[in-house]
């Protein structure tokens, strides 16, 4: 009895030893295929990396191609995109979280966001194409894109920003009630810029997850051989991430080359605005200790 | 005199608070607009399409072939292409992403999971369409070293690099449901003398059943939304098989193929992709509110 006791535990525990390993080597495999992507990108793209790759225009031949229309179409999309989103946004989170109270009306915007955030962004695409490019006439242009993608991130900004919000500590809020100030007072001068940094990290969250998406911009219309800059809202567009795909999808190793370093454009671009997010939320943190 | 200028004033301050109230629930009301706008707009389309195609063509006709004459509607073969990658997406992501969520939160030490949920998040951050190139510029081509007769385009290579995208997904929802499981459970199973493993899948596992369960869900409607390494990777033409080693087309994949060109607004075609673009949204919908239910019932302490 107690003899096959301790063969068992030695047994129970050379298995935990084994799966340990192989548990370990799940994640090591995540993090491993990173590190392949990254070099597959690298190694594609890098050579292709300089001034001239920068500032041309798309072009039949991989050689003289260059990413500066959808380069300047992402910063003007996704600027569009911000003015449109964090206003409404921002607005919507601080009325849920202090004026509707808990009504119908609360409940009722509360599970729609919540359902609207899992709705797959190629919808959101269709809905762009068949209400603001067809229906509203805004045809396929910056204002479409910047819409469709407006709406796309609009659940993430509000959800971010009720975080942010409730985040501020109460004991303040009745500080300024006390003294007088009416709830806007209050909420203009003491709540928002109290949670300023919580609001602006889950913004930009957002926001670069727009400046990675392509489906719904497919969808809404996005040209893949624009050899002009937009000037105003209501010219064609096109942006990066539709850039790398079309690329990558021609059969020219020249053109799958440029997708990679037009890859690696769209990575610095993402890593560099999370950065700004994650020194926003230390400043804040640190400030919310005080 | 006084009096009255505090009181006008009084008067024009209560105004202007229930105008900044009125602009806050307007601001309020777009996300349901946009709602309403997604659901019409699918719906209007959704039923032109369906004055052309009856109900039993489009669910039973196994071609699907709207550009071609004759044309077949029949949504089977997309569903199928969708339901190839999503189930083999999560043969791939379940294990690696359970694993990783164990490892992460029953083993790793603090200052190891600190430097690898970060690279984990980093891997959930990555666009799919970056995901895409991998594929179809590394996946591909060394799984054709492996399998010689593999098409250049095929689910087995989308649906491995859409296991590795929503890997991160269940890795780090599952991490937190295993996280929240009182330690008192764990420390009473030590005691009684068993091993980390056995406290990892017969303590902690079964009492953070919900969460993985729901992670799970919400990582496969992930997948079956997923556009850009379908389209890049999986090729595009509908076929009702399950054999991975073909060129296949799922939903979304269609949808972006077909709406890339100048479509004509109503069209057979133009139609076609909001029919498809519907069933997407019901299939991802039910998904989604079936995993925000096991979450609930979590929540309220009881047991699947």
């Amino acid at each position: 009895m107690s003899r096959d006791f301790r063969g068992r535990r030695v047994l129970r525990r050379r298995i935990d030893r084994w799966t340990h390993g192989l548990f370990l080597a799940a994640v090591g495999l995540a993090v491993g295929v990173l590190g392949v992507l990254l070099w597959d990108v690298l190694s594609g793209g890098v050579k292709h990396l300089d001034w001239q790759f920068l500032t041309s225009y798309a072009s039949r031949f991989w050689q003289q191609a260059g990413i500066l229309a959808p380069l300047a179409g992402s910063f003007y999309v996704i600027g569009l995109t911000a003015l449109l989103a964090l206003p409404l946004g921002i607005a919507a989170a601080v009325y849920l979280e202090f004026y509707a109270g808990d009504r119908w009306v609360n409940r009722l915007i509360q599970t729609n966001i919540a359902n609207l955030a899992g709705v797959p962004s190629i919808v959101y695409g269709l809905f762009g194409l068949a209400v603001l490019v067809r229906f509203l006439g805004f045809d396929r242009s910056v204002l479409s894109a910047a819409l469709t993608m407006a709406f796309l991130i609009l659940p993430a900004v509000i959800v971010n920003t009720q975080e942010a919000l409730r985040a501020v500590p109460r004991t303040i809020i009745h500080g300024a009630y006390a003294l007088g100030a009416t709830k806007w007072q209050t909420i203009s001068t003491v709540v928002l810029p109290s949670a300023a940094g919580g609001i602006l990290t889950g913004a930009i969250l957002a926001l670069s997850r727009a400046l990675g998406e392509t489906a719904p911009l497919i969808t809404v219309g996005a040209w893949v051989f624009l050899t002009y800059l937009p000037k105003s809202p209501l010219d064609g567009f096109t942006v990066l991430p539709i850039q790398i795909w079309f690329w990558s999808s021609m059969p020219q190793q020249g053109f799958q080359e440029l997708a990679a370093s037009a890859i690696i454009v769209l990575l610095i671009a993402l890593l560099s605005i999370n950065s700004v997010a994650i020194i926003l939320r230390n400043k804040y943190q640190k400030k919310a200790e005080w | 005199m006084v009096e009255k200028t505090e009181a006008t004033r009084r008067a024009r301050q209560v105004s202007r608070e229930r105008l900044i109230a009125r602009l806050l629930l307007a601001s309020g009301w777009v996300s349901i607009l946009v709602t309403a706008g997604i659901v019409f707009s699918l719906l209007f389309e959704t039923a032109g399409f369906f004055q052309l195609v009856t109900l039993r063509q489009f669910f039973t006709d196994p071609k699907w072939t709207p550009a071609f004459d004759p044309a077949h509607y029949g949504i089977l073969s997309l569903l199928a292409g969708t339901t190839l990658i999503a189930a083999g997406s999560a043969l791939v992501a379940v294990p690696l992403g359970l694993a990783s969520a164990i490892y992460l939160s029953e083993y790793a030490p603090e200052r190891l999971r600190r430097v690898l949920r970060p690279i984990m998040e980093l891997l959930a951050g990555i666009p799919t369409v970056v995901y895409g190139y991998f594929a179809l510029t590394f996946v591909t081509p060394l799984l054709k070293r492996i399998i010689p007769d593999l098409d250049v385009f095929n689910a087995l290579s989308a649906f491995i690099t859409v296991g590795i995208m929503i890997t991160p997904l269940i890795s780090s929802m599952s991490e937190d449901a295993m996280l929240a499981v009182p330690r008192s459970l764990r420390e009473a199973a030590f005691a009684l003398g068993a091993t980390r493993l056995e406290v990892a899948l017969k303590v902690v596992l079964p009492a953070a059943f919900s969460g993985v369960m729901a992670s799970v869900i919400l990582a496969v409607s992930r997948a079956v939304g997923e556009t850009m390494i379908v389209a890049l990777a999986a090729g595009s033409t509908p076929k009702l098989t399950l054999n991975p080693l073909q060129s296949i087309q799922t939903m979304t994949g269609y949808i972006a193929q077909m709406s890339q060109g100048d479509l004509e607004a109503g069209s057979p075609a133009y139609k076609a992709i909001y029919a498809v673009g519907m069933s997407l949204f019901l299939i991802t919908l039910g998904l989604n509110l079936f995993a925000k239910s096991i979450t609930r019932r979590m929540e309220r302490g009881g047991r699947l």
